[in-house]
């Protein structure tokens, strides 16, 4: 049990590492600043390396550009089967002697599929980097996509579905995605459904592994006992023989559709809230702005508007926040809380009355100096408190474009803000009417006592 | 890879871990060649220093000796809604104003409460060290508890339990299962409480429970980060030292377990479950109950027969029969008091819960019967080996390590000698556990059905 944790009710929007710092994480240590080098292979493949020899352990993160949203229509979830299938057969090696020799060499290996961008990463020690390499190497190049592997993943994932299938979290995710996104790639599932993911075959993996694994959109980012000539070798073994140019469908920018009701009525103990705003893109001027007004009215602290109103003052909830949502191709400012049923329409009007508040009046001018010290102070702790978490920071700078000398830039992004800038971007963002999604029993609809 | 059972997950998870951790793990020594140091106040505080010089960050937690498991009977809930109560107004400081002096440094802060200890922590910068320690020191003593405060603050504690539980069939199923499980043990209560017992939590009951446990020595301060043990030692006695030693408490002494011998299973089918699932638990030793070597063989036992993708449950079941989306055994050591031993798995495709179930006690008999093979416990160790040295790369898994030991009866002697003690366990070892403790007629067995299905 903690104080504050993350409300169980998962939005279906893909979180990105520096969208905003969503929630208070448990008590971390970090770097308060890294120095990273920008490495390029013979080969010409670039990575930004973290030199660390404190613990003799080495992290890599990569991303393809890319993603769920490449999944041919028909075949929604292909992706993500791809996904888990890196460890299950790769070169001469088959599931099984594969995922034994990663055991020996004890190396974690993990690979995840976004919206946006398929994910690989790999922690090692340092004294058996050589193998843990090769074994990476074998994994991103040749993935076997074997028949047996496939069926049993595929399996697996076919059970997450239907464990989903009348679960009311599950069918409003589901359907609040459809609402605000429409016919966008951004509104299926990334696990695909019963009928998409039962079309894949070995054919369509392997496709889908040439047209996205290329060096046009890879992201690279190391941190640990590794010096900048060795690595130089890594990345020619990793990626150097990989396609050139990926060979990516277009995705369109969308607004998300606003202003409307998505309800899932079901008898809950308690309702589930849900409100999408517009958001703000991750390169315009008034992203800083943005974010903490952002943070004032619901970040990732204690002392947020919305803490204070709907849980401190009225204990009408244990979690509610506001969180930046920064996709692609997409921009939300997403509001989520929970309360008791009966008080569900209560707890809506309050959120909407802080909301209102802030589009108005914007924050006081303490209130904004007080959070400029926040978000400056607590980049490090809650992106940089372990070598994986640096290098998901940095592939994610990367991903975002937002340069190599990014950490000395922000703290002056942040200082230059001004009151007024804040408050014009709390009336552009929270003026609008918003979508909003119910999950529990009807609105008004409800008497319990608890 | 992507694919997690989590709806499965959720329902092992127990729902006091906070910090993920298989067990106690450990560097030799910690990062930036810093030496673990540990003291006592003369009020009876104990303090550990954990050094990482890595970066101008320090991790600061105050455990306290007290949990669900130690609450009054019929006042469940009280030691996680204290928990809350910390957070309001003291003598000397304003309600929210130890918060914004975190947030306005760029800190962050938080707390848990779990069976057997509650903790609070802060991570900051160093220099900050110093202020943290004086907030924390404060509010140990002066918290001013008014009805006002403790009627908001219990609506915020139910809304936690509707989120937690009540929302979830999952974990309602676990916490009746745990009830079934410990017949005598208080770890039959759920560390959040009973909702009928929580909505009656008052005024007298907080203030019984902060005057008798809230003391520096029932306390323990674990300082990881950026600093020298020599400075934390005087900031400690400049602040927590000025703490009145509150009276001694007596030994935590709780209920136990009659004899195990029945077989026991508890049934839950709702409407929101499309995919049956299974777990099936049983008493054992932990680290500090246990014989000498018992808890570490569980532990290797747990690893062995279902700690992973190469698990005897998930290549049997899920790779080679090709019954189960997932399966496998959880152990979790770090107790003051016996513990427990949980296999789990939910079938896929066409079979059924109890031909998965089946399957899974055969794989319990096996190990019991036939014991394990030297090259699985060869690869287990270093899998324990190689998930200490991964933890040196996070400065608060390490002080989660040695709080929730100190808390739950061991010493720092114990996390440092504890890969030398995994080490040292024999095949022999871990046959004997699976033998005497995993017998399936003296378990509890949760299943969660879908509405339409009958039950087993």
């Amino acid at each position: 049990m903690t104080r504050l944790g993350t409300i169980r009710f998962r939005l279906h929007i893909a979180v990105l590492f520096l969208s905003v710092l969503f929630l208070i994480l448990p008590a971390v240590t970090a770097r308060a600043s890294v120095a990273i080098q920008d490495v390029k292979s013979s080969k010409g493949v670039d990575a930004w390396l973290v030199e660390d020899y404190s613990v003799p352990i080495i992290a890599i993160r990569f991303v393809f550009d890319g993603g769920s949203t490449q999944d041919p229509p028909g075949k929604e979830g292909l992706a993500n089967l791809m996904t888990g299938l890196f460890d299950e057969g790769a070169g001469n090696l088959d599931s099984e002697a594969f995922q034994i020799r990663l055991d020996d060499v004890g190396a974690e290996m993990s690979f995840d599929e976004r919206r946006d961008g398929t994910y690989g990463s790999m922690r090692m020690l340092a004294e058996r980097k050589d193998e843990a390499f090769d074994l990476l190497r074998l994994a991103i190049t040749q993935p076997r996509f074997d028949q047996a592997p496939i069926d049993r993943i595929r399996a697996q994932i076919l059970s997450g579905i239907i464990a989903g299938e009348n679960d009311p979290d599950t069918i409003a995710q589901t359907k609040w995605a459809e609402a605000i996104y429409g016919a966008h790639p951004y509104a299926r599932s990334d696990q695909g459904t019963r009928q998409s993911i039962a079309t894949i075959t070995p054919d369509d993996l392997r496709a889908f592994h040439k047209a996205n694994f290329a060096r046009s959109g890879l992201h690279v980012a190391v941190v640990g006992a590794i010096d900048a000539e060795t690595l130089k070798q890594k990345l020619d073994l990793l990626f150097g023989d990989l396609p050139e140019k990926q060979q990516l469908k277009p995705v369109a920018d969308i607004d998300p559709r606003l202003a409307q009701h998505v309800e899932v009525n079901y008898a809950l103990p308690q309702t589930s809230l849900q409100l999408a705003y517009p958001g703000v893109k991750r390169d315009a001027p008034d992203f800083f702005a943005a974010a903490l007004m952002n943070e004032i009215l619901g970040g990732g602290t204690f002392t947020s508007r919305l803490f204070s109103e709907v849980r401190e003052k009225r204990g009408l909830a244990y979690s509610v926040n506001s969180s930046l949502i920064n996709q692609d191709h997409a921009d939300a400012l997403i509001i989520t809380t929970a309360t008791r049923s009966d008080r569900a329409a209560q707890t809506l009007g309050i959120v909407r009355d802080v909301v209102k508040r802030m589009a108005e009046e914007g924050p006081t001018e303490e209130e904004l100096a007080a959070t400029k010290k926040y978000m400056i102070g607590a980049y490090a702790i809650n992106n940089l408190n372990s070598s994986s978490a640096i290098a998901a920071t940095l592939v994610e700078l990367q991903v975002d474009k937002l340069g190599i000398d990014y950490m000395q830039r922000r703290t002056a992004y942040i200082n230059g803000v001004t009151l007024d800038q804040v408050k014009a971007a709390a009336k552009k963002l929270l003026s609008a009417e918003p979508a909003i999604m119910v999950v529990g029993p009807k609105l008004g609809e409800v008497a319990n006592g608890g | 890879m992507t694919f997690q059972a989590e709806w499965l997950r959720a329902m092992l998870l127990s729902t006091s871990l906070v910090f993920a951790a298989t067990g106690p793990t450990l560097a030799d020594s910690a990062p930036g060649e810093g030496k673990v140091t540990d003291f006592l106040l003369d009020n009876g505080m104990e303090v550990v220093v954990i050094p990482d010089h890595r970066a101008p960050i320090v991790t600061h937690m105050v455990w306290y000796k007290i949990g669900s498991a130690d609450e009054p009977p019929g006042k469940s809930g009280i030691a996680h809604f204290f928990e809350h109560l910390m957070f309001k107004a003291t003598t000397n400081h304003a309600a929210g104003e130890f918060d914004r002096a975190v947030s306005d440094i760029g800190g962050s802060n938080n707390a848990f409460t779990s069976y057997d200890y509650t903790a609070f922590h802060e991570t900051v910068a160093p220099q900050a060290l110093e202020q943290m320690m004086s907030f924390e020191a404060d509010r140990m003593r002066n918290l001013i508890l008014t009805d006002d405060v403790i009627k908001t603050e219990r609506d915020v504690i139910l809304e936690e339990r509707r989120m937690r539980i009540d929302n979830n069939p999952e974990a309602v199923l676990d916490e009746e299962v745990d009830a079934t499980l410990w017949q005598n043990q208080p770890y039959r209560i759920p560390v959040i409480g009973w909702m009928q017992e929580m909505e009656q939590l008052n005024r007298t009951d907080a203030t019984a429970f902060y005057d008798k446990y809230y003391r520096p020595n029932n306390a323990v301060l674990i300082v990881a980060g950026d600093v020298e043990p020599d400075a934390v030692k005087a900031l400690a006695e400049k602040t927590f030292g000025k703490v009145a030693r509150g009276p001694d408490l007596p030994p935590r002494v709780r209920p136990i377990e009659p004899e195990q011998n029945t077989k026991r299973t508890v049934t839950l089918s709702d409407a929101r479950v499309s995919v049956p699932s299974f777990s099936k638990q049983w008493v054992v030793p932990s680290y500090h109950s246990g014989k000498d070597g018992e808890a570490e063989a569980l532990d290797l036992l747990a690893e062995i027969l279902g700690g992973g993708t190469r698990s005897r449950l998930y290549q049997q079941l899920v790779v080679k029969q090709g019954i189960a989306s997932n399966a496998g055994a959880f152990f979790q050591g770090t107790m003051l008091d016996d513990t427990n031993f949980t296999v789990y798995g939910a079938p896929r495709g066409d079979a059924k819960l109890a031909d998965v179930e089946a399957a899974v006690d055969a794989e319990v008999m096996r190990i019991a019967k036939d014991g394990v093979t030297s090259e699985e416990l060869e690869k287990a160790k270093d899998r324990y080996v190689r998930s200490m040295i991964f933890a040196r790369d996070k400065q608060d898994s390490m002080a989660n390590i040695y709080g929730s030991t100190l808390a739950t009866g061991g010493n720092v002697q114990d996390v440092q000698q504890w890969p030398d003690r995994i080490r040292k366990v024999t095949a022999d070892e871990v046959k004997a556990v699976a033998a005497r403790y995993l017998v399936l007629d003296h378990s509890t067995t949760g299943y969660l059905l879908p509405q339409t299905q009958a039950g087993n």
